[in-house]
């Protein structure tokens, strides 16, 4: 009956979003007054989890599972949930949890809710409040199936700490075989990921070109930040497409957003709109993205963004 | 080959969001449709399969008839046939579930779907149809190579990319990338004329129970207005940003 959690794992090591998930499971578990367990795939220490709320780790040992795949992920998750009973499963959002969410709503017979933002506000009916169209409004969804997947947007909950000593159990599901074989993977291993970042410097077409973007990395250097751009941006081939937040691109949901020279597009807030503390540097006191930011300087990036880069190095010199 | 490529009819990106009877449903007042943007990178990429490779092109929406000047813009784009489920669209089970009967029933070879619509954002179709048709499954997917029966895809993963190797039956969760926004095509009036004559099959919904239901919306609560410092007093800033927001 516990409540399970997917706990995510990266080079053997939780993802943060994994702890997310952990601690937002504990709140669902108290709830409904039951344990929390976790499955994790292919971990080297998975005690952590306790910090989080977590009673129970079924730990996979499996190099079938060395590389991610959805059917396969989905099928040892769906095995842990049918091992405890568990009537409620807690995902993240990351591309891979909600890459096999769908699979594994279908093997369980579950109804699935992407992109939640909060505890359940009744737990019967299990009523669910999710972001839809694209940020601007919530849903309130009700899960009506016996079994519920509950995927939980990234930094949506934050990280609670709970301790609990957590027992781990090996387990070891069958792993059906798979159409989907990965043949390389490529990602920038010194680069922070728009998904994970607690911090995004983006930039808009006041940035002028492709030549300008120096400071711009630089800054988010200093912030230990990901970078971003605007649609048109990643249109006009400055930037790659990766970069691209919005409506159609990325959705970025960080603590700080900082936006330089971008004028705030319906489209492009839509996406940033899940970001916490939302920073503007633009000439055009106008810009719609005024409206929708925290704080404001209304002046020109050339001259604003060098002055920001060192009086943080100063501050960051000053706090560390 | 045969191709499916799902659309869906959504509210155009710059559609100002508005609820009507008790926040319960949406306000398609003043409203302008479009194809779903994610679906529309996959029609462009099933076009590219059509004209390059030799492959039929089919669209398909679950929805009610409101939604038929959309699939006729898929048809102007250059889709062979359209296909429309007669039903309200309610949850994603039962969208996969109507479009699972599609896929089996035509012996579609490919289906491409948008990763998520960019109206209800659940991203849960494309996934939910391949394991009901026991179909191979790559979302967010940003290119696509096809070779007789074997796939190639990229898959957009958390701060990079994953190439898959893979074969048909497949479904393809798309966005952009699949093809460039310069890659889109606005239909001619040819391709207007010609959708007109083209087939659009309205198919009897087989009405599976869904497994959620919508409640209610709520709208974000209005922000504050916004703190403007000035440009030459960025240790104001950073001040706020450490003191009162608590993000550096």
């Amino acid at each position: 009956m516990s409540v399970l959690v997917y706990t995510e794992s990266e080079n053997g090591k939780f993802k943060k979003t994994a702890f997310e998930a952990a601690s937002y499971a504990k709140a669902v578990a108290d709830q409904l007054g039951t344990s929390v367990t976790a499955i994790a795939i292919n971990n080297s220490n998975t005690s952590d989890l306790g910090n989080y709320g977590v009673d129970k780790v079924l730990n996979v040992s499996n190099s079938e599972l060395d590389k991610f795949n959805a059917k396969s992920y989905a099928s040892a998750i769906k095995q842990a949930a049918e091992k405890e009973g568990s009537k409620v499963v807690i995902l993240s959002q990351t591309a891979d949890s909600k890459y096999l969410a769908p699979i594994l709503a279908v093997n369980l017979d579950a109804g699935y809710a992407s992109n939640v933002v909060e505890t359940p506000s009744n737990t019967a009916p299990f009523t669910v409040k999710r972001t839809a169209f694209t940020n601007k409004a919530f849903n309130n969804t009700e899960i009506k199936t016996d079994v519920k997947i509950v995927g939980l947007s990234n930094n949506s909950f934050g990280l609670k700490e709970n301790s609990a000593s957590a027992t781990t159990e090996d387990f070891s599901p069958s792993i059906p075989s798979s159409g989907v074989n990965v043949e390389s993977v490529d990602k920038a291993s010194d680069k922070v990921s728009i998904a994970d970042a607690e911090v995004v410097v983006s930039a808009g077409r006041g940035l002028k070109g492709p030549e300008n973007w120096g400071m711009i990395e630089e800054l988010a250097d200093v912030l230990g930040a990901a970078t971003a751009c605007s649609k048109p941006v990643s249109d006009l081939g400055w930037r790659p497409h990766d970069e691209h937040v919005g409506q159609t691109g990325k959705p970025v949901a960080s603590n700080l957003y900082i936006a330089i020279g971008i004028s705030g597009a319906i489209q492009h807030l839509a996406g940033i709109n899940a970001s916490k503390v939302k920073v503007v540097v633009n000439t055009d006191p106008e810009a719609p993205f005024f409206k929708a930011a925290d704080y404001g300087i209304v002046g020109d990036a050339f001259e604003v963004v060098p002055q920001l880069i060192e009086k943080l190095k100063a501050f960051k010199a000053a706090n560390a | 080959m045969k191709i499916l490529v799902c659309i869906s009819h959504v509210p155009d990106t710059t559609s100002k969001i508005n609820f009507t009877e008790n926040d319960t449903k949406f306000d398609t007042n003043g409203v302008q449709y479009v194809i779903n943007p994610n679906d529309e990178f996959g029609l462009t990429r099933a076009m590219w399969f059509k004209e390059k490779q030799g492959a039929s092109v089919d669209v398909v929406n679950v929805g009610g008839a409101e939604t038929e000047p959309t699939l006729r813009k898929a048809l102007a784009i250059g889709a062979d046939n359209a296909i429309r489920v007669n039903t309200e669209a309610k949850d994603g089970f039962q969208v996969a579930k109507e479009l699972s009967k599609v896929v089996k029933d035509g012996g579609y070879d490919l289906v491409i779907a948008g990763r998520e619509s960019i109206d209800y954002n659940g991203g849960m179709v494309p996934g939910m149809l391949a394991e009901m048709t026991d179909a191979n499954f790559v979302t967010n997917c940003i290119s696509l190579e096809i070779d007789g029966t074997n796939a190639k895809a990229v898959r957009e993963i958390d701060g990079g990319k994953e190439t898959v190797s893979t074969s048909l039956p497949l479904v393809i969760g798309g966005q952009k990338g699949l093809v460039e926004e310069s890659d889109l095509r606005i239909p001619n009036m040819r391709g207007i004329m010609m959708a007109r004559k083209k087939p659009l099959t309205v198919l009897e919904a087989s009405n599976p129970e869904t497994e959620t239901t919508s409640v209610s919306f709520e709208k974000p609560a209005p922000k504050g207005s916004v703190k403007l410092v000035d440009a030459d007093n960025i240790d104001e800033l950073i001040n706020l940003l450490h003191n009162e927001a608590k993000v550096i």
